[in-house]
């Protein structure tokens, strides 16, 4: 349980491991040591729990049933819907959108607000740095309607030029769609002044929470972005369910996204009301056992405290920085001077995917490869990186077997 | 040699090195140093047209037909799965067509290194193999 975490005084990380079961199984014979947290996070017992408790006592249709199991399953439901809205300080529990993810969460926006407000000439600002997922909904979204795509570029330390921002606003940019933080970089993007300077010129914001969330305190009406998306399996919750926050007035605005049961107040067949917020866009049976058991997962993070968590990340990313770069011939790409724990690096003349092989040979899990991100790699010319990213539970000694893993692989390679 | 011996044959030679080595590392060595000594692929096939991509790594690969026989060169810019080319050539370079469509190609479950056929996205092993299959089945219909 939650409670027995005692973090009073120093931040106990052999009892935060204890809630994660999934820390304690090997690979290859060696203990694991799980570093590809930016990917997705591991889970906590007690959103395991929450998501067997559901099967196992409530499993049942939410919004109709007038039934006993019904209204339990609603009302758990709904109660995600509240957590997340204080999780995230939106104004109302209707402006939060439940989704499969953050890449269904920003194709909503694109396929709504964005065919109904974008034309031809029309400029859509994104930047250099972004995943795939807040490129190519835009990019498809751009070929439909003739508009373009502005991409705003990065310094070598992988911050986003700011003056070169400012010069891409204009009367024509009608949206700018930013990520918060970057999953291959670790750079903390200032959102805010982004936003400030975006509705400046009259255009709206979406803001890609995907690395974000789990690590930094989010305020929507303080960032005062108009779009906020995010995905749970990231924040140690269950895949496939997301969120979407969005101002009312712009939600209030969008035609619905799919059309099904749920979404709807009437239906004839020469006339149908869609239903108010958040249900307009959520058409059909959601995703409820998992939602329900995000619940959990924001409920934990919360308990421990995020302020308390980043902390401890930070020193996790200090000490493995320290140590990484003291490795002849290793490059840390992304050090810009706002990061989250995440750290990828290149090695001379040794490709990441070796680097990745060797690594899992001694049971530590990283990503390699481009991160989807393939234009942030271009900007830097390079095929793709290896990448550690730390969460909650991961300690110093993990990083000094990555640290020997990396010496051992780089000896076998060179 | 590979044209005296099966595929079989040679899968089998090499189930065999491989049980003389005890830890994953020495197997690993083994493999990063068959991928070192893999001729280099002369630049001029290093193309688009010849590459095999997986998701990480890019695999060049050309086959060449000689009296009923396949013979392939490759190349990658990562070393691990060049070391695994090579005994992919190793086993398939040289043998018919029709031997190579049909290959069960066992020996890489037996040495233990079936996730890298595993579809991961994460390296071009698979579609390295279809693409040899693809030559051989190719020639096979060209010649039938």
């Amino acid at each position: 349980m939650i409670e027995t975490i005692d973090i009073s005084k120093v931040y106990d990380v052999v009892a935060i491991r204890k809630h994660f079961p999934a820390l304690k199984r090997e690979v290859k014979g060696k203990p694991l040591v799980y570093f590809d947290n930016a990917a997705t996070t591991q889970k906590p017992q007690v959103v395991i729990d929450a998501l067997v408790n559901y099967y196992s006592n409530y499993n049942a249709n939410i919004h109709r049933g007038i039934h006993t199991l019904a209204e339990e399953a609603t009302a758990a439901f709904e109660a995600t819907r509240d957590t997340a809205q204080q999780f995230l300080n939106a104004p109302s529990r209707e402006q939060i959108i439940f989704t499969s993810g953050t890449t269904e969460g920003i194709n909503l926006v694109a396929q709504t607000w964005g065919r109904q407000n974008i034309k031809a000439g029309d400029e859509i600002v994104i930047s250099n740095m972004e995943h795939h997922s807040n490129i190519v909904p835009w990019y498809m979204l751009a070929q439909e309607k003739g508009a373009v795509l502005k991409v705003i570029p990065i310094n070598e330390k992988g911050e986003l030029m700011m003056d070169e921002y400012e010069k891409l606003l204009t009367g024509k940019t009608k949206l700018v769609s930013i990520v918060h933080v970057s999953n291959a970089l670790g750079t903390i993007n200032p959102v805010k002044t982004i936003v400030e300077k975006a509705h400046a010129v009259g255009a709206v914001v979406l803001v890609d929470g995907a690395q974000s969330t789990v690590h930094l305190d989010i305020d929507v009406q303080d960032i005062d972005c108009d779009f906020f998306v995010l995905s749970s399996h990231k924040i140690y919750g269950p895949t496939g369910v997301g969120v979407l926050y969005g101002k009312k007035h712009l939600l209030e605005s969008m035609p619905p996204y799919q059309g099904g049961g749920e979404m709807i107040k009437e239906v004839y067949f020469d006339n149908i009301t869609y239903a108010d917020l958040p249900y307009k866009f959520e058409a059909g049976t959601p995703n409820i056992a998992d939602t329900v058991a995000f619940k959990a997962a924001l409920d934990f993070t919360k308990a421990i405290g995020k302020e308390t968590i980043r902390h401890y990340e930070n020193g996790l990313l200090h000490y493995a920085t320290e140590q990484l770069e003291q490795i002849e011939g290793l490059r840390i790409i992304g050090t810009a001077k706002n990061k989250i724990s995440v750290i990828s690096f290149v090695v001379d003349k040794v490709h990441p995917q070796d680097l990745g092989i060797l690594l899992d040979n001694r049971g530590i899990a990283v990503r390699t490869g481009h991160h989807c991100a393939q234009p942030l790699m271009d900007c830097y010319r390079i095929p793709g990186t290896t990448r550690a990213s730390f969460a909650m539970y991961n300690t110093k000694e993990e990083i000094d077997a990555l640290i020997a893993g990396l010496h051992k692989a780089i000896k076998m390679l060179a | 040699m590979s044209e005296n011996k099966s595929i079989e044959e040679i899968e089998q030679e090499i189930i065999e090195e491989f049980l003389l080595f005890d830890s994953w590392d020495d197997r690993y060595e083994y493999i990063i140093d068959l991928g070192k000594k893999l001729p280099v692929l002369e630049e001029q096939y290093k193309k688009d047209e010849n590459k095999v991509r997986g998701c990480q790594s890019t695999v060049w690969l050309v086959a060449d037909y000689k009296e009923g026989r396949i013979y392939y060169k490759a190349d990658s810019d990562a070393v691990i799965v060049k070391g695994l080319i090579s005994m992919l050539i190793r086993v398939l370079s040289g043998q018919k067509a029709d031997d190579i469509v049909n290959a069960k190609l066992d020996f890489i479950r037996e040495i233990g290194m079936m996730n890298h056929l595993a579809q991961t996205r994460s390296n071009g092993l698979l579609a390295m193999v279809k693409q040899m299959k693809n030559y051989a089945l190719a020639y096979k219909l060209k010649h039938a």
